[in-house]
Order: structure tokens, then sequence, then C-alpha cells
């Protein structure tokens, strides 16, 4: 009991000390450490968006619209390559279902011909050719799987770019699963515009009205019927647009909002090189007809052409307040979503609640301490001196902990800490009833302390390690907050046996040596 | 120096084995009881689980908030059957709706609705949309995770100890958790994912309370080799009681300081862990440690040196 090896001894300092460095910086406010010196640890426990305000948002990316889409575009460029090329083929049931393109050759001895059209098509798919005609084409999994992530990256790729513009500081961005993405984005000031801005597909297309169809007539099959966004009163309601469009929001390089002649917010936008120059041929051939500008099927704007347009540049106007245009030009200029998005999850919390929850928090973790502190003292006297020491010490590497580990402290990760400061106690009160109990059998001061911190050190294990498996569970299965609550009880558990048993062993021990008890003060 | 004050006197001999069985039939009462309620009553799931929106707004003119009027501005919106209950503050009321039929997009509309036609009158404290997916999927997370924990307990006690004070241990684990739950079935308090982190905590401290009378069993076993065991039984619940006292009180006064001063948002996780303290004492005293007279635990003692066989036998005749 009195002995503590200079090594020991050495380790117990160390830890403490290194625990005192990682929580210090919590205490600093944050403008002034970034001027300390550079070996100060600066990494301080971040708050979790439900004490600092923010958004938790969960989306779900529409993979299988997207491979539709996909399988439809193939199934467009193998009905062009066996239509339109020298050689024609006749085909049967040309479609895309549950995943696979199919059809079937009318004349099998035609099949070694179109083989290599329809490899050309289906490059990376799965094509099998039956000897009676029969085609499929499927991807494999492997490329699906590929695809899937591509399509996530891309997606998050395009949602980086449009919080990045709404001016957001530090928004997370992760895949999660196969086809989510997690976004969060603290201390947000107006959630539903930025959820407005991440679920728009924002996919912009350039397209010739077909002046000479008849709007309630069936299209042909090169056209679709669009609907008008916001139709003037004296307007059409739809318009005839040509199928393909001339031009897409791929080839813009900006877009910015700004005002027309009359003061009325427009989007002023710039082609690139390509663009620019298919748009002056369009406007050249067309002068005096309207091409329509179509956004999520949508038509905005379908203005008359008066004069061919060179320089690769113009406006949308389109009924817009200074928000929605400058909203449109962040869409443009951060480029259209490849696939649909879906929030299934969100989890705002205000600042003002935030804050609440930290006052609220801080107010029972303190009111908890004190009352801890005081019955320790009451009950133990200067050995729960000892004992407060040492859950003061914990409290102080519980936080260093986190802030080394770069966790993130949450509401119920305070009322974890909260319920690890009453249950930390626990073991100084094992070791303490121990130790009144073996001097009750007539032990030395000394012996019996021996044997009180003895007795109890593998009580104190056993009863730790089921709450280290509980929290263990809670923190794999958990969700944001929840894992907040399993990180701190964890943490917990590991430094309250750390000061419990080794710290106050120590100051007993010194003190054991100065005093020379002959009767413990218990 | 101070003379520490000693707040269960040293030796004392209460007769706890006396009470075992009244206790149990309270025990069974309790637990069966709890089956019952959350199969007949069920539980008043959160939006985590059972999906739809939660918000929490306060009020920025009014003091007090007319509930009424309030609904009857947001009957006309058609998204199901909206709930209204003021949190907290008088000016401050949660809004619960429903999963919509819909599905993601249709709930993502409805709150929009909902914020349109509520205006900036309001300032929105707290939004939460949970879909069906999402709301499925946590409910069989909460569910696993449960399982395991329970598992791993199990296992890290059967591991240490012999195997009756393992299902020992977990019979008052599952009487600790179960009535918890039962108890929001009962109250129709939110349950939801901090609840099910309360009822897991629970049956972390729960053990943990167990553990440690066991220990003290075990320890006295190898002491007194020829006692009863149910006197053995009662000494370990007497030399223990003083520390049980102490844990436990000082554990409720952490946990009533957050019922009392955590706020209205984990007001229903401290409201479950005060329970699960008194329960989890309750059940080591009156449940876990009783239990063991009814195990024949002369194996155990029979592994003690010395003859081990006739030791045995002795042992569980005494006990008997």
């Amino acid at each position: 009991m009195l002995q503590f090896s200079k090594f020991k001894v050495t380790i117990i300092l160390g830890i403490i000390l290194l625990g005192i460095i990682f929580s210090a910086p919590n205490l600093v406010p944050s403008d002034k450490l970034a001027s300390l010196p550079g070996w100060v640890p600066k990494t301080v426990v971040s708050l979790g968006l439900d004490l600092q305000g923010g958004s938790h948002l969960l989306y779900e990316v529409d993979t299988a619209k997207f491979l539709n889409e996909r399988l439809d575009s193939v199934v467009n460029d193998i009905r062009d390559k066996l239509t339109k090329g020298q050689t024609k083929f006749g085909y049967l049931n040309l479609g895309a279902s549950n995943g696979t393109v199919s059809l079937t050759l009318r004349d099998p001895n035609q099949i070694d011909a179109a083989r290599p059209l329809l490899q050309q098509a289906t490059t990376d798919m799965d094509l099998q050719i039956g000897s009676d005609g029969k085609v499929t084409a499927k991807y494999t999994d492997e490329t699906l799987r590929r695809l899937k992530a591509q399509l996530i990256e891309q997606s998050i790729e395009v949602i980086r770019k449009r919080i990045d513009q709404t001016g957001t500081k530090e928004p997370t961005i992760i895949r999660q699963g196969e086809d989510r993405i997690v976004v969060q984005l603290p201390g947000v000031k107006d959630p539903e515009h930025i959820k407005d801005l991440i679920g728009k597909t924002a996919k912009m297309t350039f397209h010739m009205v077909d002046e000479a169809a008849e709007v309630s007539g069936q299209p042909a099959p090169t056209d679709m019927v669009a609907k008008v966004r916001n139709p003037k009163s004296d307007g059409a309601v739809q318009l005839i647009v040509q199928k393909l469009p001339l031009l897409s929001g791929q080839n813009l390089t900006d877009a910015q909002q700004s005002f027309e002649g009359g003061g009325q917010p427009v989007v002023a936008f710039k082609f690139d090189n390509i663009g620019a120059k298919k748009f002056g041929q369009a406007t050249a051939q067309n002068v005096g007809k309207r091409f329509a500008i179509i956004l999520d099927g949508e038509i905005i704007t379908a203005p008359v052409i008066k004069d061919a347009i060179l320089g690769g540049s113009g406006i949308i106007s389109g009924s817009f307040t200074v928000q929605s245009a400058q909203d449109l030009a962040l869409l443009l200029r951060a480029g259209a979503l490849p696939a649909d998005l879906t929030v299934i999850e969100e989890r705002t919390v205000g600042a003002d609640l935030g804050a609440d929850s930290i006052e609220a928090g801080k107010k029972a973790c303190l009111i908890a301490i004190v009352l801890i502190v005081v019955a320790m003292l009451v009950l133990y006297g200067f050995f729960g001196l000892i004992a407060n020491v040492a859950l003061v010490l914990n409290a102080i590497l519980i936080f260093a902990g986190l802030s080394a580990l770069g966790a993130t402290l949450t509401f119920p990760g305070i009322a974890g800490l909260v319920l690890t400061l009453g249950m930390a106690v626990d073991a100084n009160v094992l070791i303490l009833e121990r130790v009144r109990e073996e001097m009750r059998n007539g032990r030395s001061p000394v012996t019996a302390m021996e044997a009180g911190y003895r007795e109890a050190q593998g009580t104190i294990i056993d009863a730790n390690a089921t709450h280290v498996i509980a929290t263990l569970f809670l923190f794999e299965f958990g969700s944001g907050p929840i894992k907040g609550f399993a990180i701190t009880l964890l943490i917990g558990v590991v430094t309250s046996f750390f000061t419990s048993v080794y710290v106050t062993r120590l100051l007993t021990s010194v003190w054991l040596r100065r005093a020379r008890p002959k009767l413990l003060p218990l | 120096m101070y003379k520490p004050f000693h707040l269960v006197p040293a030796n004392t001999r209460f007769d706890f084995m006396r009470f075992h069985k009244p206790a149990f039939l309270l025990s069974v009462i309790m637990v069966i009881g709890s089956i019952v309620l959350i199969f007949t009553k069920g539980l008043n799931y959160g939006i985590d689980f059972a999906g739809g929106v939660l918000m929490e707004v306060q009020s920025k003119q009014e003091q007090v908030v007319d509930l009424g009027a309030l609904r009857g501005k947001l009957d006309g919106l058609e998204i199901g059957e909206i709930t209204l209950q003021t949190f907290g503050a008088e000016n401050t009321v949660l809004i619960r709706i429903p999963q919509q039929p819909g599905g993601d997009q249709a709930t993502q509309q409805a709150v929009a609705k909902l914020k349109a036609t509520l205006g900036d009158q309001w300032d929105y404290r707290r939004t939460e949309t949970v879909g069906p997916k999402v709301g499925e999927e946590l409910k069989s997370s909460a569910v696993w995770a449960s399982l395991l924990a329970i598992l791993g307990i199990m296992g890290y006690v059967w591991f240490r100890y012999e195997w009756q004070f393992g299902i020992n241990a977990v019979l008052a684990l599952i009487h600790d958790c179960v009535t918890t739950v039962g108890l929001f079935a009962l109250t129709g308090m939110e349950f939801n994912l901090t609840t099910v982190a309360a009822v897991l905590t629970i049956a972390g401290y729960s053990v943990n309370d167990t553990v440690v009378i066991y220990d003290r069993i075990r320890y006295d076993m190898r002491r007194y080799k020829t006692m009863a065991i149910k006197d053995l039984i009662n000494l370990a619940l007497n030399s223990t009681l003083s520390r049980t006292t102490v844990t436990s009180g000082l554990t409720l006064l952490s946990v009533l300081a957050l019922a009392l001063f955590g706020g209205e948002v984990i007001r229903g996780f401290s409201i479950a862990m005060i329970w699960g303290i008194v329960i989890g004492t309750y059940s080591t005293i009156c449940v876990a440690a009783p239990l063991l007279i009814y195990m024949h635990l002369h194996r155990i003692r029979g592994k003690e040196p010395t003859d081990p066989k006739s030791k045995g036998d002795t042992a569980a005749q005494q006990g008997a």
C-alpha cells in the first residue's frame, strides 16, 4: 500500500498532466486559441448539433430511377443503331424492365451483323444473344455497385458545391450505406431554404418550341409536352417542344443574379465555348421562333429569338424574385444533381434551444457535483475529500478524452456525464466501506487500507465491465446524440476506474506515510 | 480530525430473507403487469420509431399560447391528426404530425405547409422528421442493441460467475428493464431512442449492483463454509448495505439533478433513470440475492478444497 514505485507514480502523474493539457483548450476562448504556440493541443470537444444548433439531414438517392434512365438511353441507342445504320435490322419487343434491356431480332441470320452494334450500345453490360435472335443485356453486380458509388460521389460533389455557395461553415457531407447521404449543417439559420436548395435536381435544358404542332393533339414522337411554370394570364399553360435539347446546363460556365432594364430580377448566364457555338448556330437559324428553357421538367421562360446570340451569354427572365433568381443562379453554377434526392430523416435544432440545453446541462452537472462532493465529505470525511479530488480529476479526464478522440458532446452525452460522476464515486464507496469493515476487524490503518483496495478491486472491475458491455452496443447501434451518450459513458468508465482506484490510492499512501495515523478518521 | 458520519450503522442484522416471498410476488406481478400493459395499452412511440414529424415552436409574442386557437388554425391543413402540447414553458408548443400516407416526400410537404401556416410569429426551436423506412430501421437497431447488450452482459456474468449466479443476475436485469418499459406503457410517456439508451444504462446499472452483492456472497461462502445459504445471503446483504445505500443514494441524487434542472428534452430519460436506480437496487436485494437459495449452490461450495463431495452435501442440506 505504501509502496508506489517511482515508475508508477510517474505514469499516474503523467496521465493527469496529459489530461489537464488536453482538456485545457476547452476553457480558452476560441479566438485566443489560435494565437497559442503550435505544440499546444487545440482540439476542443465539438458540440453536437443538438447543443450548438443546426440541421442533420439524411437523404436517399433515387438510384432506381437513375438506373432506369440509363437503361432507357441504352434502349434509344440500340434503336438508333439498328434502324439508322447502312444495314437495317428488324426487331421486336425492344424495351427495358427489371434492370434488363431485351429485344428479339426478327431474322436470326442477322445476329452476327448486329452483334458489334449491340456491343457498342451496351459497353459495360453483360450481353447475351441467343441463336433464336433473343437479346438480353444487364449490368453485372460489380458494375451496378460502381455506378451507384459514382452516382453517390457525384451527388455529394454537387451538394457540397451548393452548400459552400450559401456560406454555411463546416458542413459534413458523407455517404451512408448503399444509397444514402448524411448532410450535417452546424449553426444553420434557415434550414428550410438550404433543404430547398439541396433538394432541387436543377436539371436545365434548352429546347426549340415546335410552333407547328397542335397543343391539344398528340405530340409527334420527337416532341414532348412541357408545363409552363407561372403561366401569364394570357399565355399558354403548356407548350410542345422538341424532345432533343439544344443544350443543357452542363454547357454553362457561370450564372449570376442581375437586373433587367425594367428592374426585374433575372439570371444572367455564360456558355462555355462549345455551348456558345451551338447556341449561336441555333439562334441564327431560328430567328423569330421561340425556344424554351426547361428546369426540372417545367418551362421557366420561352422567349422569341430576336437575333442570333453569338456572344455565348444570355439572361433568363421569368417572374423571379431577387431570392429565387439568386437561388437559380447558385444551382446553375453548382450543376445538376445526377439523381433525385429525398429527405428521409431530419433533425434540426435551433440555436436557442441548443443554448438552453447547454445551460440546463451545465446547471444539472454543477448541482450534481456539489451534491456528491458534499455527501462524500459528510460521509467519509478526509477520505471523502480524496475521493472528491479524484472526482474532479475524472471530469477533467473525461473532457480530455473527448477532446483527444475528437468526439462529440451531445445533450444525452451531458446526461451521461452526470450519470458517470454519480456512479464514479461507487468505486471509492466500495473501497472505503471495505476499509471500515477491516478496521472493525481490528486491522491497523495500513493493512486495512491495503485490504480495502485489494478486495474491492475485483468487484469494481466486474461492475464496470457490465457497464462497458451495455454501452458498447449502444454505441454500435445508436444514432447521433445516443452515440454521444455512449462515448461519454465509455470514456467515463475508464477514467473513473483510473482516478477512483489509482489516484486515490496514491494520495492515500502519501498521506499514510506522512501522517502515520494510529487510527483512520473514517 | 472530522469523524465522518455513518449513514448506516455497522453490523446491521436485517433479515432480508424474511420478506423474499412477498417480494417475489410483487416482482412477478410487476413484470406480468408490465408485459400485459405493453401488449394491451401499448407504448406511446415517439417519432423515432413511429415516424412522422415533431416540432417545438415558441411564440414570439404571446406569453401563453391558446392551444385551441392554434388547433383551429392547423386543422384545415389535412395532414392527419395533429397533437399539440405545451412543452416546458407556457409559450412553447410541441406539435406532432403522424406519418404521411404519401411517404417521405409528403412528409416534407406537410412540414412546409405547417411552417407556411404558422408563419414567422414563431421560433422554430426543433424540427424532427423521421420517414417510415428510417423509423423501422431505428426500431430494429434498438431491439438488436438491447438483445445483444443483454446477451453480452449474460455472457460476462456467465464467464465470471457460476451459472446459477448468471441466470439470477440476468433475471434481475430483465425484471428491471421490463418494468421500466412497463412504466412507460403505464404513464404513456413518450418512448423513443433516448428511452432505449436509458433502458440499456439501467441494464448496466442493475447488473453492476447485483455483481457487488454476488462478489460478497462468494467471498463469504469461502469464509464461512458451513453457514446456511440463507444466512450467508443475509450476511452479505447486511455487510454491503452501507455501500448500497450510499451508491444508490448518490446516483439517485445526480439523476434527480438531471430531472429537475436538465430541462424538458431529457426529462423522459431522467425519469426512466430514477425508476431504474430504485428498481435496480430493489431487485438486487429482493430478487437476485434471495433467488440464490433456489439454486443448487452446493456445487460451487463443493469446489472448495478438502473433500469436496461431503462438504457439498452438507451445504445443500443446510441451504434447503
